[in-house]
C-alpha cells in the first residue's frame, strides 16, 4: 500500500464538527468536474491511490477514468462499501426487507423468500455476495487492489458477534476480485481480537489514531498498545481529528508506531494536499 | 452481568445488539422478531437464542432488562408484560401512540421500582449537555425565544408502505423526528406547555406527515418554533439544531458544534465575549465501543449503570418520553380540530 492515500469524505460534505462546512463542501462539489480537478492535483502530486466510498457519484468518477486511461495509468482506487448513508435512509423508510429488495437485483429477494421458507446459510451469503457485486460494479475495468468494509457495517457485525460473516466476505473478495480485503473500525482493539480468532492472519484494518483520542473505542492506551506490539496492517484515518489537530503535530504523533502503513487523509485545495502529502512521507518511516 | 433481551430487529433493534453484546455489563441472551430473515441470521451466525413470539420468551427465559424496539404500536403490550414480569425496560422511541396508555406503563414502572429509559438520544450528546449545562447557568440571561429544527432526506419521492407511513401505527415525520427535536427542547429547555399555528404537510407520503411546522410555547412562558422536515434532500443525514436566544446572547446547537455569543463573556465556561466555538471533540467522551455515535453506546451504558446502582441517574425516563408524546398528541390534536 502506499504510504499516502487520498479520501473522499471531503466531496460528499462529510465534516465531523459542522453542518455548515458540509454545505460548504457540497456546494464547491455539485459538479464531478470539481471532484476530477481536485483528485488530478492530488495526482499531479505524485497520489496514486484514491481510497472512496461505493457513493453513486463515485461511478461518474470511473467512468471518466475509463475514459482517459492515459491520464490514469497506475493510479487504484480503494472502494469502501457500502455508502452507509443511503442504505440507513433507506431502512427508516422501507424496513430491512424493503431495503434488501430494493438494492438486490431482479427478484432474486422474492425468490429466497418464496413459500416463506426459511433461509439457509447459502443463501444469506449469496445475498451478500450479490451485494457486494452490485456495489463493485462502478469499478469494472479499474484497478482495485484492497476492497474495505465500512465501519457501521463492520462495527455492527463485530458487536453482534457474528464473525463468520467476516469470513465468508474475506474469501469472497480474494476468489472474486483477486483483491485484499480490508476493514475499517471504530473499535480497532476488539476487531482485531475477533478477526485473528477467525483466523483471518494480518488483517488491513484502517482506523481512527489521533493524538487527543478522538473515536479510538476503549482509549488511547489500549490503540498505543495495539499498534505497538499486534501484527496487523494498520492504516491511520481521523488523525485531524476532525480538525482539532494541527497537521504537523498530528502527523508527528503517527511517526511514534512504525507499524503504521498509510494514512487517509482528505483536502480541498493543492497547498493543503501537499503539506499533508509532505508530512506523511517525513513522519513515517 | 444483566441477561439482556432485545425485541424488534429493525435499525435500531440491530444496532442496539452490538451495542448490549460488547457492554461489560450486559449479556445478550435472546433476540425476538416476528420476520423470519432477520432471525435466520442470528440463528446461523450467533449464539443467541431466537423467539418469534415475546410472551414465549418471557415465560422460557430467566431475563433481567428487556430493549424494546418494535413498531411503536407494539410497545404498550410488551412494555406492559415486561414490566409486570419485573423487568427493567429499554424502550425505543417514540414511546407511545396514545397517552393514557404512557401513563399507564410510567405508574406501573414506578409500582414495580424497574429502571425505565426511552431511546432519545440526543440527550448523550455533548454540545446538547453543555448546551443545558449553560441554560441552567443563566449565561443567556432571559431566554425569550428558541427556534428547533431537524432536516434529513427519509421521503424524498413518492411511494411507500411500511408502518412508517401509516400514521395510526407510529410513522410519520411528527412521531419519528420531531419527536427528537420536542424531547430535546424539554431536556434543554424546559416542558412545553401548549402548541399553536401547527401545520403538519404531506409532501410525497399520502397516509403521513413529511413536515411540522408550529409554534411552541414552554410552561417558563418562553417562546419558540418548531421546524422539521424528513422530505429535505439537502441534508445528506438527519441532522438536528437548536438555538435559543436570551437578553445576554445566543447559542445555536448541534451535535457536531455548539456556538455561543456572550454579551460579557463568562470566566467560569471558558467563554469569551462574542462569539465562543466548542466542538465534540471537546465535549464528548470515548465509549468503549462505537456504533454510529457515541451517544448510541452512552445511553445504553446510562441505562446498564441505572441497574447497577440506584445513584445512578437516568436521563431519559419514561416520565420524560410521556411528555414528549404529550406534545405529539396536541400537535396532532391542533391539526384535526
Amino acid at each position: 500500500m502506499d504510504k499516502v492515500l487520498f479520501g473522499d469524505n471531503q466531496f460528499f460534505a462529510v465534516n465531523h464538527l459542522s453542518d455548515e462546512k458540509s454545505r460548504a463542501q457540497a456546494i464547491r462539489f455539485k459538479t464531478d468536474e470539481a471532484i476530477i480537478s481536485v483528485l488530478d492535483s492530488a495526482i499531479d502530486l505524485g497520489i496514486n491511490t484514491f481510497m472512496c466510498t461505493t457513493h453513486d457519484r463515485i461511478a461518474n468518477i470511473c467512468d471518466h477514468m475509463r475514459n482517459n486511461p492515459e491520464r490514469y495509468k497506475g493510479f487504484k482506487i480503494y472502494p469502501c462499501m457500502p455508502y452507509a448513508h443511503k442504505y440507513v435512509n433507506a431502512v427508516t423508510e422501507l424496513g430491512i426487507i424493503g431495503t434488501l429488495k430494493e438494492y438486490l437485483p431482479g427478484n432474486i429477494f422474492s425468490t429466497f423468500a418464496k413459500g416463506g421458507l426459511a433461509f439457509a446459510k447459502k443463501d444469506v451469503i449469496k445475498m451478500m455476495e450479490l451485494l457486494i457485486d452490485a456495489e463493485m460494479k462502478m469499478f469494472k475495468g479499474i484497478d482495485t487492489p484492497v476492497i474495505f468494509i465500512q465501519n457501521v457495517l463492520t462495527d455492527m457485525i463485530l458487536g453482534m458477534g457474528m464473525k463468520d460473516i467476516f469470513v465468508e466476505y474475506h474469501n469472497y473478495i480474494i476468489k472474486k476480485y483477486n483483491a485484499e480485503p480490508g476493514y475499517i473500525t471504530m473499535n480497532l482493539p476488539l476487531l482485531l481480537d475477533v478477526l485473528e480468532e477467525s483466523g483471518i492472519k494480518n488483517p488491513i484494518i484502517c482506523s481512527s489514531i489521533n493524538k487527543i483520542g478522538f473515536r479510538m473505542s476503549g482509549g488511547m492506551d489500549i490503540y498505543e498498545k495495539t499498534l505497538a506490539e499486534r501484527e496487523f496492517r494498520p492504516i491511520a484515518m481521523q488523525v485531524l481529528a476532525a480538525g482539532a489537530i494541527r497537521p504537523n503535530e498530528a502527523i508527528e504523533y503517527l511517526g511514534k508506531f512504525p507499524r503504521i502503513e498509510s494514512v487517509l487523509f482528505g483536502a480541498s485545495s493543492q497547498g493543503h494536499i501537499r503539506e499533508t502529502k509532505e508530512l506523511i512521507e517525513n513522519h513515517l518511516t | 452481568m444483566f441477561k439482556s433481551c432485545v425485541i424488534g430487529l429493525g435499525k435500531m433493534g440491530i444496532s442496539h445488539c452490538a451495542i448490549v453484546n460488547t457492554h461489560p455489563l450486559l449479556d445478550l441472551v435472546t433476540v425476538c422478531d416476528t420476520s423470519s430473515f432477520v432471525l435466520d441470521v442470528f440463528k446461523r451466525y450467533s449464539a443467541v437464542r431466537c423467539y418469534t413470539d415475546y410472551k414465549e420468551m418471557f415465560q422460557n427465559e430467566e431475563l433481567d432488562c428487556v430493549f424494546v424496539a418494535t413498531p411503536t404500536k407494539f410497545h404498550f403490550d410488551i412494555v406492559k408484560s415486561a414490566l409486570d414480569k419485573g423487568l427493567h425496560v429499554f424502550c425505543e422511541k417514540p414511546f407511545s401512540l396514545h397517552v393514557d396508555e404512557g401513563k399507564e406503563l410510567v405508574d406501573l414502572s414506578l409500582k414495580r421500582g424497574v429502571v425505565n429509559q426511552v431511546g432519545y438520544h440526543n440527550r448523550f450528546i455533548g454540545t446538547f449537555n453543555y448546551f443545558k449545562k449553560l441554560i441552567e447557568a443563566g449565561i443567556l440571561g432571559n431566554v425569550y425565544h428558541f427556534v428547533g429544527e431537524a432536516y434529513g432526506p427519509v421521503v424524498t419521492r413518492k411511494k411507500g408502505g411500511t408502518w412508517r407511513s401509516k400514521g395510526s401505527e407510529g410513522g410519520g415525520c411528527l412521531f419519528d423526528y420531531a419527536s427528537h427535536v420536542i424531547n430535546l427542547i424539554e431536556f434543554i429547555l424546559g416542558d412545553i406547555k401548549s402548541v399553536d399555528g401547527t401545520q403538519l404537510k404531506k409532501i410525497y407520503s399520502s397516509g403521513v406527515e413529511d413536515a411540522v411546522y408550529s409554534a411552541l410555547i414552554l410552561e417558563n412562558g418562553v417562546s419558540g418554533n418548531l421546524s422539521v422536515n424528513w422530505s429535505d434532500e439537502t441534508y445528506r443525514k438527519m441532522s438536528t439544531q437548536i438555538t435559543a436566544i436570551g437578553t445576554e446572547g445566543k447559542i445555536i446547537s448541534d451535535a457536531q458544534e455548539i456556538r455561543i455569543y456572550s454579551k460579557k463573556g463568562n470566566e467560569k465556561f471558558g467563554l469569551e465575549k462574542g462569539w465562543t466555538i466548542k466542538y465534540i471533540t471537546d465535549l464528548t467522551d470515548n465509549v468503549d465501543f462505537y456504533l454510529r455515535g457515541e451517544e448510541y453506546s452512552a445511553q445504553v451504558d446510562n441505562f446498564a449503570k441505572s441497574m447497577e446502582s440506584e445513584a445512578s441517574h437516568n436521563k431519559s425516563s419514561f416520565e420524560s418520553a410521556l411528555n414528549t408524546d404529550r406534545v405529539i398528541e396536541k400537535l396532532n390534536n391542533y391539526q384535526t380540530q
